[in-house]
């Protein structure tokens, strides 16, 4: 990339440093991405499964309740660079090393899904029960409840949880970077910082706060647009 | 068609907190009867219809429905009986994320040996029912209360059910609209001979579309009856107050004026209240009396209520004359009249009786 930008008559430096943030904007996005994907598909199911072991749900089970809630509880209230360090072991046991974006998706996703779980369970909570009531007296089991009236109503809601949680990923994947996650949080510590260039520091917080309002302009976008109430 | 025999319900049993809600209900309502429960608030109306269902599992007691017993069916044939038992509810209880069309297509989506089209039809046939043909692509927010009802109606009754139960289902309506949703139901119930519940605390719901009535007072039935029956003769103190309250207004404002006294003095006239139903309502009772007795007697207040397919008149009158006339005249129109309920003798006040 950067034989091109020189190509078009840009000094070496300036071409070298342009293509390696767009490398770690790249890496940024991917490990964001994947990391956000991997919170919805685990932190939903923990949100439902929180909500309906609750009291007065239909699979009200006080002592599962407390004691899933208290994980929950427990890894949210751990700071995310700690826990990144602390399940090292873990993250090299399910990708074979600590170093690197694919590495920093692991502790990203351990971090977000009790927080995106608490977020679900509040926004599932804000359905009115009486939509349960109507289901059931229509005849429909747990799983139809689930689906095609808790989620549905809440989705609104849980398009912003998704957005939130996106955000806390960009912002944690620049703290991943710092201690070898790769990305932009890597250049800015690496360059930025270590090599007192200001302007690669400018440059990957410019970057970041752009993500950051996509990422809010998106999902009120959808979350407008999936809102009917 | 419903049968609930000894129905108790305590809500947290066992624990400190324990909430008393039924104490042992009996209660019997025929195929194609619309059957009014009227209670205070916290009587245990909602616990009550919601036993039907088995929303609610009882604590004791049985649920018969349609000559199967619920309380011992297991979740999977339940599920499947409740799909014959539609209900309806104050708050309507609509999907907000869903299209009127969608929101009645839920229950028959839940089918799963139905086809799209069959779906398509079932609902635009149901909203046509409802007077919603136009509306089956809004969304629950762009409706009216009557209207959100409306569909709350026609998904209720998608599958075709037998029964319906309505708990509070006008409470959040303005009186006009409460009125063309109980039409309605009355239309439906002649339309598909449906056995509805109607659970209320609006004694004027009870007077425009229900057959019978139940009166529920702290978890126990104080009362039931025919709703001409409730409303012209209540025993129950709490029945004399919901039926006073929507049938008695006038009556009793005239009456408050009035200084009435148990035992007859010279001069004085008695007070009587004169019940007339239906047909008798036409006949010129009054005048006939005072021809044959020689009381003369004078019309102090009254009203006409028309339930549905049946009517009430009340008429309080003075009759005055001799203690002898009085008996007679009274005599008379107690043979006449559907019911006659003596109130006492009036006393002219002093300024009165100077003029
Ligand atoms: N889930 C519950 N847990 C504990 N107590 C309950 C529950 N539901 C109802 N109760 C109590 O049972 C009693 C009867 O309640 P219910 O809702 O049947 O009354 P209601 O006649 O429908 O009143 P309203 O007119 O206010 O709706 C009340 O004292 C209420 O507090
Ligand atoms: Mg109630």
């Amino acid at each position: 990339m950067s034989e091109l930008l020189m190509s078009w008559g840009l000094e070496r430096t300036l071409a070298n440093n342009i293509a390696m943030l767009g490398q770690g904007t790249l890496d940024t996005l991917y490990m964001v991405l994947a990391a956000t994907v991997i919170s919805i598909v685990l932190g939903v199911p923990l949100g439902v499964l929180l909500l309906v072991t609750s009291k007065g749900y239909f699979w009200d089970s006080p002592r599962f309740y407390a004691v899933l809630g208290a994980v929950v509880n427990a890894l949210r209230s751990v700071p995310f660079i700690i826990l990144m360090v602390a399940i090292i072991p873990f993250t090299k046991m399910l990708v074979g090393t600590s170093i690197g974006t694919t590495a920093a998706i692991v502790p990203l996703t351990v971090s977000t899904i009790p927080f995106l779980g608490r977020l679900v369970e509040t926004s599932l909570r804000t359905v009115p029960y009486g939509l349960i009531e109507a289901a059931q007296s229509m005849g429909a089991g747990p799983y139809t409840i689930i689906g095609k009236v808790l989620l549905r109503e809440a989705l609104p809601e849980l398009v912003q949880n998704f957005t939130l949680t996106l955000i806390v990923i960009i912002g944690c994947s620049a703290m991943a970077g710092t201690i070898g996650g790769g990305g932009l949080g890597d250049i800015a510590i690496r360059y930025g910082y270590m090599r007192f260039q200001a302007g690669m520091m400018v440059a990957t917080v410019l970057i970041l706060i752009v993500m950051v309002q996509l990422a809010q302009w998106l999902g009120d976008t959808l979350a407008r647009h999936v809102d009917h109430r | 068609m419903i049968k609930l025999q000894q129905i108790v319900k305590t809500y947290n049993e066992g624990t400190d907190q324990a909430v008393p809600a039924l104490k042992g209900v009996s209660l019997e309502i025929g195929r194609g009867e619309i059957f009014g429960v009227i209670g205070l608030s916290g009587a245990g109306k909602s616990t009550l219809i919601r036993i039907i269902n088995m929303l609610e599992v009882p604590s004791s007691g049985s649920v018969v429905v349609d000559g199967v017993e619920l309380t011992t069916l297991p979740e999977s044939k339940l599920r499947e009986m409740r799909r014959s038992i539609g209900m309806i509810f104050q708050q309507f209880n609509l999907l907000s994320s869903a299209t009127v069309k969608e929101n009645v297509a839920f229950p028959l989506r839940l089918d799963k040996t139905l086809g799209r089209d069959q779906i398509e039809n079932r609902v635009s046939e149901l909203l046509d029912m409802v007077g919603l043909g136009d509306k089956g692509d809004f969304y629950p927010a762009q409706l009216s209360g009557g209207q959100k009802q409306r569909v709350g109606i026609a998904r209720a009754l998608a599958t075709n059910p037998k029964i319906l139960l309505c708990d509070e289902a006008t409470s959040a309506l303005d009186p006009k609209t409460t009125s063309s949703i109980l039409e309605l139901l009355i239309k439906l119930r002649d339309l598909l001979n449906l056995t509805i519940v109607i659970i209320t605390h609006q004694m004027e719901v009870i007077k425009e579309c229900c057959d019978k009535v139940a009166v529920l007072d702290g978890g126990v039935i104080a009362e039931q009856g025919t709703v001409v029956d409730i409303f012209s003769s209540p025993r129950h103190e709490l029945t004399a107050r919901l039926v006073n309250s929507a049938v008695r207004k006038d009556v009793l404002d005239t009456l408050e004026h009035m200084t009435l006294i148990t035992e007859y003095r010279e001069g004085g006239s008695a007070v009587v209240e004169l019940l007339f139903l239906g047909s008798s309502a036409n006949d010129p009772v009054i005048v006939e009396t005072a021809e044959l007795t020689g009381a003369s007697i004078s019309i102090l207040a009254g009203s006409i209520h028309h339930f549905h397919g049946e009517i009430l008149g009340i008429l309080v009158v003075g009759v005055a004359g001799t203690q002898e006339i009085i008996d007679k005249a009274l005599e008379t129109l107690r043979g006449r009249v559907y019911r006659l309920n003596f109130l006492g003798y009036e006393v002219k006040t002093p300024e009165e009786s100077a003029t």
